[in-house]
This record gives structure tokens, sequence and C-alpha cells, in this order.
């Protein structure tokens, strides 16, 4: 199902992010981050706005913990960060994925989770040991819904 | 009672501020503080967390017939009196009336200098039990312990958290402050980056305070149940996905000690309530 994208990374922080820990079984996408965008899709997977925005809206992206959305039906929406209302036409595709996928690139104190990382973290609880967030396709599925907030 | 979520009369510590180098070597900035150099000062003055809970919340908490701590508190009294041990020794026996520990929670965590190690509140009480009374001390988080100590706090309720840093507690403290601003868990984010940098901010439904334990043990709504510090820590740890720490252990106890510092001057809050 995944296709690893055997690509030069020049950043060492994609570097980072991008070496398999486990060859064979790497849960991370392989990626490349240029200026302030991830400019691919994972894997080169299509993403879905209607996943996407059950994404967003539920437990498993729990972006509404920190992010207003026009999302009515969930009632308790969080403002750690800003509203993502209009957010399709603010910003591109890429640099979604980079904040997605690397937020610490963009902002070394964020409290934004790094949402498609398993490498340098502490302590995680064990049943999310070893998986990120939200996989490639999830990541993309967010994306295409965010793009549909204009 | 003085001091349960009256918010009207709350005395402060005066807290003196670090002057500079030219008071370098003279006496320092912070209560509980003796040494040749000030430990950063949190960025802020302690609010309790009283004053960011809901109107309902607060509301329960200043009701002395509806705030369900008060049933720890009764138990905590009559324990205090209850027999235990080969000696047939309670509380009561040595300390005598518990007003003699007025005063004695705002200083907790503390160094014991038997062990030599640094205690909780909890674990001073089960060194009585063990060293004095001669009985099996309480399951840590089990009824009895927290009710004899939310009793004990009690008789500290209106005094400011005022622990001690110096001497052997340096290292401990050292330790929590690391401990406080160390990114873990599958979310990857630090105490500080809450409790410090978003006050005020909503995470949900829930006001973010600046993490203060001076109301602890407290009763928490959503657990129906009086709940340690440390327990309270292992839920923010468990919401960022990262694995608690035992109740107990030594790595909470140095994070209690930071955090009871970096609230020092909040009055102590027995019973509090919290969401
Ligand atoms: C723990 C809080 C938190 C969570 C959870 C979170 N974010 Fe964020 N997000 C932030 C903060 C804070 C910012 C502001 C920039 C910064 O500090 O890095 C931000 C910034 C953003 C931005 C850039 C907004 C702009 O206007 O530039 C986007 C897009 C975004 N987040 C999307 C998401 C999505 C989608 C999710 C869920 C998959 C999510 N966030 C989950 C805290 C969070
Ligand atoms: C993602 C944000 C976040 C992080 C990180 C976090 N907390 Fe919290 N914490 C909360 C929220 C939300 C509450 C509930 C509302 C409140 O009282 O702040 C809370 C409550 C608390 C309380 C209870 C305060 C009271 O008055 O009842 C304490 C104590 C506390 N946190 C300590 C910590 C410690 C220690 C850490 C680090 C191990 C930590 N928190 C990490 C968000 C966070
Ligand atoms: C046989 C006498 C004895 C009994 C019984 C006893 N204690 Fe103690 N307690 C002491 C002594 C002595 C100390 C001083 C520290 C030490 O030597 O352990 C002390 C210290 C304490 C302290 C710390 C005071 C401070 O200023 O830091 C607390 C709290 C305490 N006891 C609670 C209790 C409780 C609760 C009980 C009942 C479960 C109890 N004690 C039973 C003798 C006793």
């Amino acid at each position: 199902m995944r296709m690893i994208l055997a690509v030069w990374l020049p950043a060492a922080v994609a570097l980072a992010a991008a070496v398999p820990s486990t060859a064979g079984s790497d849960p991370i996408a392989i990626y490349q981050i240029v200026g302030d965008a991830i400019p691919a899709p994972l894997d080169d997977l299509d993403g879905d706005p209607v996943r996407g925005r059950a994404i967003v809206a539920g437990r498993k992206g729990n972006c509404l913990a920190c992010h207003e959305a026009p999302i009515p039906e969930e009632p308790f929406h969080g403002n750690l960060g800003p509203p993502l209302d209009g957010i399709g036409s603010r910003a591109s595709s890429g640099a979604l994925r980079l904040r997605l996928v690397a937020p610490r690139t963009l902002n070394p104190d964020t409290v934004m989770p790094a949402f498609h990382q398993v490498e340098g973290l502490r302590r995680v609880l064990a049943p999310h040991r070893g998986s990120p967030i939200l996989a490639a396709q999830e990541i993309e599925d967010v994306i295409a819904y965010l793009l549909t907030l204009r | 009672m003085a001091g349960n979520g009256t918010n009207a009369v709350r005395p402060r510590l005066k807290r003196l501020r670090w002057l500079g180098p030219a008071m370098m070597g003279a006496v320092v900035g912070w209560p509980g503080w003796v040494g040749s150099e000030p430990p950063e000062l949190p960025p802020f003055s302690p609010r309790s967390g009283y004053e960011f809970a809901r109107p309902e919340t607060r509301a329960i908490q200043d009701d002395e017939f509806a705030n369900p701590g008060l049933f720890w508190i009764e138990r905590g009294a009559e324990l205090w009196r209850s027999p235990a041990g080969p000696g047939e020794r309670s509380c009561h026996s040595c300390h005598g009336a518990a007003t003699a520990m007025a005063g004695t929670a705002a200083t907790y965590p503390k160094i014991d200098e038997v062990v030599a190690r640094l205690v909780n509140l909890e674990q001073r009480i089960n060194l009585c039990r063990t060293r004095h009374v001669g009985a099996e001390p309480y399951p840590l988080e089990s009824d009895p312990l927290l009710s004899l100590s939310a009793y004990v706090t009690r008789q500290s309720a209106g005094e400011p958290l005022r622990v001690r840093i110096d001497g052997r507690a340096r290292e401990w403290f050292e330790r929590g402050r690391e401990l406080y601003r160390e990114r873990v868990g599958q979310m990857n984010v630090a105490c500080t980056q809450c409790h410090d940098q978003r006050v005020g901010h909503l995470l949900r439904a829930e006001r973010i305070s600046q993490g203060q334990i001076n109301g602890f043990p407290a009763y928490l709504l959503r657990w129906g149940t009086v709940s340690s510090v440390h327990r309270r820590f292992q839920f923010c740890n468990e919401q960022a996905r990262a694995e608690p720490l035992p109740i107990g252990s030594d790595d909470y106890n140095a994070l209690q000690l930071y955090v009871a510092w970096r609230g020092t001057g909040l009055v102590v809050e027995a019973p509090a309530v919290r969401r």
C-alpha cells in the first residue's frame, strides 16, 4: 500500500524525521522539506476532504482541542492556536503539510504536536508508542479538508 | 474556617524580589531559598486554580454543606484518633489535637532527615504509621491516606505555601524544574508550555490555569473523589499521551516541590473542588 519515495534530503531536520527506525515496517512516510513547505503529498496519496473533516472534528486529530473550526456539531473548541476558518485561502497544501508533519521547524516552541512523527519523543504512552498520531493517508485527508476552508 | 476559597481575604506572602548583582551574597529573593544564585522566578504572580474554575465549581467549594471534600476531612478526623499498631497508638496520642499541625502542610514536600529524602505529606503520614505507630503504611491514594492528608492539610487552610528549596532539597528542586520543562508524550509537550505560556487559553472546554497545587488533595468532580497532587500530575501526562510516573515516585516529588515553590505565597485551600 505504501510507496517509499527515495529522495535526496538536504535539510538536517527532514533527514532526522525521515530516517526509518525499523526498516521495512516504518509507519512514517519519507518527505522532503523545500523552504516553508513539503510540496509533495505523503506517499503520493490523494486526500479525501470528507474523511479529513471527521479526523479534524474527532478524537483522532483532536484539532478542536486547540482550534476553532466551522464544525458546529462539536460544542467545545479551544483557542490555543488560531481559528482554522479561511485557512484554505491563506495556506498552500505544501505549507499545511509542513505544519502538520513538522510544526517545530516553523516554531520550535510550538504546542502543536507533530502529527506524523515517532522519533525523538519521550515516555510515549504504551498503546501509541511507535505509531504517529496520523498516518500518511490521514495527513493527506486533513489537508484536503483544510483546503476547502476558504 | 479560613482560606476555604474565601478569595476576598487572602494573605499573601510579601515577596521580595531579586535585586540584582549588588545584593549577591545577601539574603535574597525568594522564601525558602538560601544560596548564592537565585533560581529563576516564575514569570507571573501565582494565582490559584480557584480563580480559573467555573462559577459552579467555585460555588461547590465555597459551600461548607455542599463541598464533598468535607467527607474526607471528617473521616480524617476520625482516623486521627483511631488507635493502631502494637501500642494502640493514634496520631492524637503523640501529636495531641490536630491543630498542632497548623502550617505543616504548607511546607511539604520536605526533606525527612531520617530517610534523607524528599517526602510529600502522604508519605510523611505513612512514615509515622511505620516509624511511630508500628503499623502497615496506608496504600498510596487510598481513602484513609487521602482522608488523613486532607485533614492535616485542613489545619493549614489560609496559610501561604512556603516550601524550602535550600540544602538537601536543592537538587530535588532542580530535578523538578527540569521535569517541568521536559517535553513528553506523543503530544510532545511540557508543563511549562501550558501552565506558564498559555494560561487563560481554552483547551477544549477547559481554561488553562497556572497548574498550582495549593488546593490539593482536592476533590475532583470528574472522578468523584479526592485526588493527590501526583494523581493530578498523572492525568496531565496521560492527556499528552505520556506514560505517567508512579504515584509517590521521586520524580513526581521533585516536580511537586518545584510546583509548590512556584506557588509560594498562595494560600492553602482545604478542601478545594476542581473539575
Ligand atoms: C495542542 C494544541 C494544538 C493542537 C492539538 C493542534 N494545533 Fe494547530 N496550532 C496550534 C498552535 C498554538 C498554532 C499557532 C502556531 C504555533 O504556535 O506553532 C497552530 C497552528 C496551526 C495552523 C496554522 C494556522 C495559521 O493560520 O497559520 C494550522 C493550519 C493548524 N494549526 C492545523 C491544525 C490541525 C489540522 C490540527 C489537528 C490535526 C491541529 N492544528 C492541532 C496548536 C494546536
Ligand atoms: C496541553 C496542556 C497541558 C499540559 C502540557 C499540562 N497540563 Fe496541567 N492542566 C491542563 C488543563 C487543561 C488543566 C485543567 C484546568 C486547569 O486547572 O488548568 C490542568 C490542570 C493541572 C493541575 C490542577 C490545577 C488545579 O488548580 O486544580 C495541575 C496541578 C497541573 N495541571 C499540573 C501539570 C503538570 C505538573 C504538568 C507537566 C507534567 C502539566 N500540568 C501539563 C493542561 C495541561
Ligand atoms: C509515637 C508517636 C507518634 C505517632 C503515633 C504519630 N506520630 Fe507523627 N510524628 C512523630 C514524631 C516524633 C515526628 C517528628 C519527625 C520524626 O521523628 O519522625 C512526627 C512528625 C509528623 C509529621 C510531620 C510534621 C512536620 O512538621 O513536618 C506529620 C504530618 C505527622 N507526624 C503526622 C502523623 C499522623 C497523621 C499520625 C497518625 C497516623 C502520626 N503522625 C502518628 C510522632 C508520632
